[in-house]
């Protein structure tokens, strides 16, 4: 850098030109080629979100007159529709368009960000000398001396999977699913409450730097959740679709509008009813199965944040925590039994966190993080494999553009192993079902946990026998996942994912899927509920 | 964001307010609501910086209604009226198109009433350019870690009904911990509107004096119950708690609060615990997203009783109540914890032997209908002998109802309260924070 290079622009469109039509200046093909000033163009260009916004960013990396050792453009257009309805009667209908470009600037081995709403060019120069500023004043006290080496040149795209579009239901048509969902669920004068919520989300990313990265990443979110709330007196029980917002997906409505969703919604209702008069989960010391559903949680908190990388270094201290796992630990930590094998995996199709780059360009690819029960690698960005010298995984992700990335969990999934669900529990003579998360707590290093869940069934002689209400577990995460005794096949296998994982300084909440069979746990403390 | 731009911005929200309230129909009705903030964010690492930088944002939210129907669009805000006005037509008339389409909400709340107010609270805060230089000399050689988030946010609102407030305030937050070796630690926030570097080079001596108590061996407590002092950053988690399934009317009516026992008298509270909404410090806006203002002091429970829950507009509607300018969330905003007796230099004594807890961690429910909250302990908190402090304590796993370490086992609360800094900072800059005095209580359950 040290050069002002504005360039003219190689093309533009005529507003009324759909994506793909992009054609080089003058030559649009529908409409009469109207040239845009300059600080109109990068807004206007996003405003109508077409490919030559990689052009225009990089026109406007190549304006920056800054004596960086590094400078990048990443720039997100989000566009999220939430609708809600509760007993029938909607709550919540609308679409927000969060937009804005992240300008990262590197000086003297420090890294520095401005982050802007507004999409003229004069406002992202604004951000990129804040960026420079703050990278400059910042330097001498920088932790690690950053090499651009940390953000490699990277040329791609990505685009979620989907059957049927996010614009293929009408607002219309997607209340009248929620209403019917409400009506599904009440299935007594006890169901105080029923909710359904549908929440799409439509996100791209441009990705450009002065080392020549050009990352393009289109993805489609759906998010949907239906539950019901059941009372009689002081009893009060919820059962819901796998827990609040589980079924969270990259993908269009196919995901959503399946054959049994009706008769789903009505067994969650029903189900809601069965708790009020349920046996209370006993207190004792037993042999736990827990779902997918709950899988999903225990993953999340036990595994995912503890490898985290910047946990590890310290950064996470003052907010997220610490992890108990040390440096050292890698190659070395048995972190549970043998039939634990946990991958970093965003190449899932349709699982929520999937992608072909992260937020700094790195390329994204499978990586065991325990094999055998074995910890091999961490949840580290380049920055942090640089600073911890340990390997890591692509996974440098921000909220949004308005946050910097950060080590951040994707797709974390539980590998199946070889037994149905009839063959995990034939053997148990007595012990404790759950399903679907509603309560989670870990202390700051992930050691000592408390999960509880809205649905359990006792295990007798091999056999689900009465249900149970306000099951819970505690424990602690090595001897936890050392207890693991059995591992669902691919029959017991299910994938959810979450938008709520929530982390950093300044915080930032973020999409992750997990995936996993059914499993087995011996000797974990249940307990039940009440004062 | 300067003086000029927060003008600027408020400006272009009036023009845009104005040409919207212009442009709607007869049987129309809109309410704007403005999300803004100009901050600086600077995250430490071992007394160095991890991350710096600066982001500017706004956002502006329109929601219309119509034949008792009604539809939202959020877009960005930019000051600019020649990029923005676009983006606004657009969006009324996509809700134009939708909003006749969608179910008909019999408990729509359309904009009324008259109030408007405008504030704004001017700052004196770190260039940007001298935030590390500043802070990171003091805790030279610690190992200091955590945020510097400063600026200028912003609040709006305006309606159809004539409605309209300006809220701006520049603000700071450190929010920080310092570590020992072995990974004990303390924790401190420090905020404000105006830098005094002699108020933060006392925080950080006192903060370091802390971690000096930190310097032995950390004691194993086998789980059970003991006598437990919660200082006021403890107590500020738990009381959060309130605001998810607790002081709101709606959760109250639908099943889902932990007050339930308390509300059909069931259950009781002591009658040392009073909680309150107060508005009166100014530290976040009054008003809510329907324009409606909360009144300065809203007593929630008193002497253990409750008087009041948190009514919004929307809850009154659907069930026959009197609103009281409580957000459509129904949760806390600006609350207030009476004090009790307890003098700071009787906390050790009236203790005598159990756990001093500074601060909590990861609270949830575990129980909610019977108020059942579990959590952690986390930083600097000790095993108290004999009125003295011996050792700091491996962390450990609660599990207790509100009816009980606000109920019978409440012996006392401070006769100070301490204010602590809503420091969140997810999407946007939080406002405000809580009063709130320490407890002592009987019998706190540690179950892991």
């Amino acid at each position: 850098m040290g050069k002002n290079l504005t360039l003219p622009f190689s093309f533009h469109l005529h507003p009324g030109c759909e994506p793909g039509q992009q054609v080089l200046a003058g030559q649009c093909r529908i409409g009469k080629y109207v040239p845009l000033p300059p600080a109109k163009r990068l807004h206007w260009i996003l405003q109508n979100h077409i490919y030559p916004m990689i052009t225009a960013l990089e026109q406007q990396l190549a304006s920056l007159n800054l004596a960086a050792d590094w400078v990048g453009l990443r720039a997100v257009k989000a566009t999220e529709t939430a609708r809600s309805v509760r007993d029938g009667f909607p709550q919540r209908n609308g679409k927000s368009t969060s937009q804005g470009i992240m300008v990262e600037v590197m000086v003297n081995g420090q890294i520095g960000y401005g982050a802007t709403n507004s999409l003229q060019a004069e406002q992202v120069q604004v951000a990129a000398e804040l960026a420079y500023q703050q990278a400059v004043a910042a330097s001498q006290w920088a932790i690690y001396p950053l090499t651009p080496a940390v953000r490699p040149k990277v040329v791609g795209q990505y685009h979620s999977p989907f059957v049927k579009p996010l614009s293929a239901l009408s607002p219309q048509e997607i209340n009248e699913v929620l209403i019917r969902l409400c009506q599904s669920l009440k299935v007594s004068d006890q169901i105080v409450q029923t909710t359904a919520t549908a929440i799409t989300n439509e996100t791209e990313s441009w990705f450009v730097s002065s080392n020549g990265s050009e990352v393009y990443q289109k993805f489609l979110f759906l998010e949907t959740h239906y539950g019901a709330t059941a009372q009689d007196g002081a009893v009060v029980q919820q059962r819901s679709s796998n827990g609040y917002l589980a079924h969270s997906y990259q993908g269009g409505w196919e995901l959503f509008l399946q054959p049994d969703l009706w008769e789903q919604a009505q067994r969650t209702g029903e189900q809601a009813v069965e708790l009020l008069t349920a046996t209370e989960c006993p207190n004792q010391v037993t042999t736990l199965v827990l779902a997918p559903d709950q899988m999903m949680l225990q993953i999340h908190e036990s595994v995912g944040h503890p490898l985290e990388l910047d946990r590890i270094l310290g950064d996470e201290r003052n907010y997220a925590g610490g992890s108990f796992v040390k440096p050292a630990d890698f190659g070395q930590l048995s972190y549970g039994s043998p039939l634990m094998n946990i991958t970093f995996n965003p190449t899932v199709p349709g699982e929520f966190a999937s992608y072909h780059f992260d937020d700094i360009g790195a390329p994204a690819q499978r990586e065991y993080l325990i094999q055998s029960g074995l910890l091999l690698r961490g949840l580290g960005s380049l920055e942090s494999q640089a600073r911890m010298g340990q390997s890591g995984v692509a996974c440098a992700r921000a909220s949004s553009w308005n946050r910097p990335p950060i080590d951040r969990m994707a797709n974390l999934n539980l590998e199946p192993g070889t037994q149905s669900f009839d063959e995990l529990i034939q053997d148990i003579e007595l012990g404790v079902y759950m399903e679907a998360n509603r309560s989670w707590s870990i202390d700051d290093q992930r050691y000592k946990f408390q999960f509880g869940c809205e649905y359990a069934k006792l295990i007798e002689q091999g056999q689900l026998t009465q249900t149970l209400r306000n099951p819970n577990y505690r424990a602690t995460t090595p001897e936890f996942w050392h207890s693991l005794v059995r591992v669902g096949n691919e029959s017991t296998w299910e994938m959810y994912g979450t938008p709520f994982c929530g982390k950093g300084e300044p915080n930032q909440a973020i999409r992750v899927g997990h995936g996993s069979p059914t499993c087995v746990f011996e000797n974990v403390e249940v307990f039940g509920g009440g004062a | 964001m300067t003086l000029l731009e927060i003008t600027q911005l408020e400006a272009s929200f009036n023009q845009i307010s104005d040409a919207l309230m212009t442009a709607l129909k007869a049987d129309e009705a809109l309410k704007l609501n403005l999300l803004a903030e100009q901050s600086q964010f600077i995250r430490f690492n071992h007394a160095k910086v991890r991350q710096t930088g600066c982001v500017r944002n706004a956002e502006l939210s329109l929601s219309l209604m119509t034949h008792q129907r009604h539809g939202y669009r959020t877009l960005a805000l930019t000051g600019d009226w020649n990029s923005d006005w676009p983006q606004v037509q657009q969006a009324l008339a996509e809700l134009r198109q939708e909003v006749p389409t969608l179910p008909v909400d019999p408990y729509l709340v359309l904009p009324s009433g008259s109030a408007t107010s405008r504030d704004h609270h001017a700052g004196h805060l770190l260039a940007p350019s001298i935030v590390a230089a500043t802070l990171l000399p003091t805790v030279a050689g610690l190992d200091f870690t955590g945020i510097y988030a400063g600026g200028a946010v912003i609040r709006a609102y305006a309606d159809s009904a004539g409605q309209k407030h300006w809220f701006a305030t520049e603000t700071f937050a450190l929010d920080y911990s310092l570590f020992a070796p072995d990974g004990q630690a303390v924790k401190g926030t420090f905020a404000g509107s105006q830098w005094d570097d002699a108020a933060y080079q006392a925080k950080l001596t006192n903060s370091k004096h802390q971690l000096q108590q930190m310097a032995q061996p950390a004691k194993s407590i086998p789980r059970g119950q003991y006598r437990t002092y919660l200082s006021p950053a403890a107590v500020a988690d738990l009381i959060s708690m309130f605001s998810w399934g607790g002081v709101s009317e709606s959760a109250l009516q639908r099943g889902g609060s932990a007050l339930g026992l308390l509300q059909r008298q069931e259950k009781q509270l002591s009658p040392l615990f009073t909680l309150s909404e107060n508005f009166q410090r100014g530290s976040v806006p009054r008003f809510n997203e329907w324009g409606e203002v909360a009144p300065v002091e809203l007593p929630l429970i008193v002497a253990g009783q409750l008087k009041n829950t948190l009514i919004s507009s929307r809850t009154a509607k659907e069930y026959g109540k009197v609103a009281n300018g409580a957000s459509g969330s129904e949760a806390l905003r600006s609350p207030e914890v009476a004090p009790g007796t307890l003098t700071t230099d009787q906390i050790l004594a009236e203790l005598g032997t159990g756990l001093y807890l500074s601060n909590l961690h990861y609270l949830n429910w575990s129980d909610r209908p019977t108020g059942r909250i579990t959590g952690m302990t986390r930083y600097a908190c000790f095993w108290v002998d004999g009125g003295e402090i011996v050792a700091p304590i491996e962390n450990l796993r609660f599990d207790e109802s509100l009816y009980r370490f606000l109920g019978d086992q409440l012996i006392n609360l401070t006769d100070t309260q301490e204010f602590i800094p809503e420091v969140g900072t997810y999407e946007h800059r939080s406002l405000g924070g809580i009063w709130t005095p320490g407890l002592l209580v009987e019998d706190f359950t540690y179950t892991l």
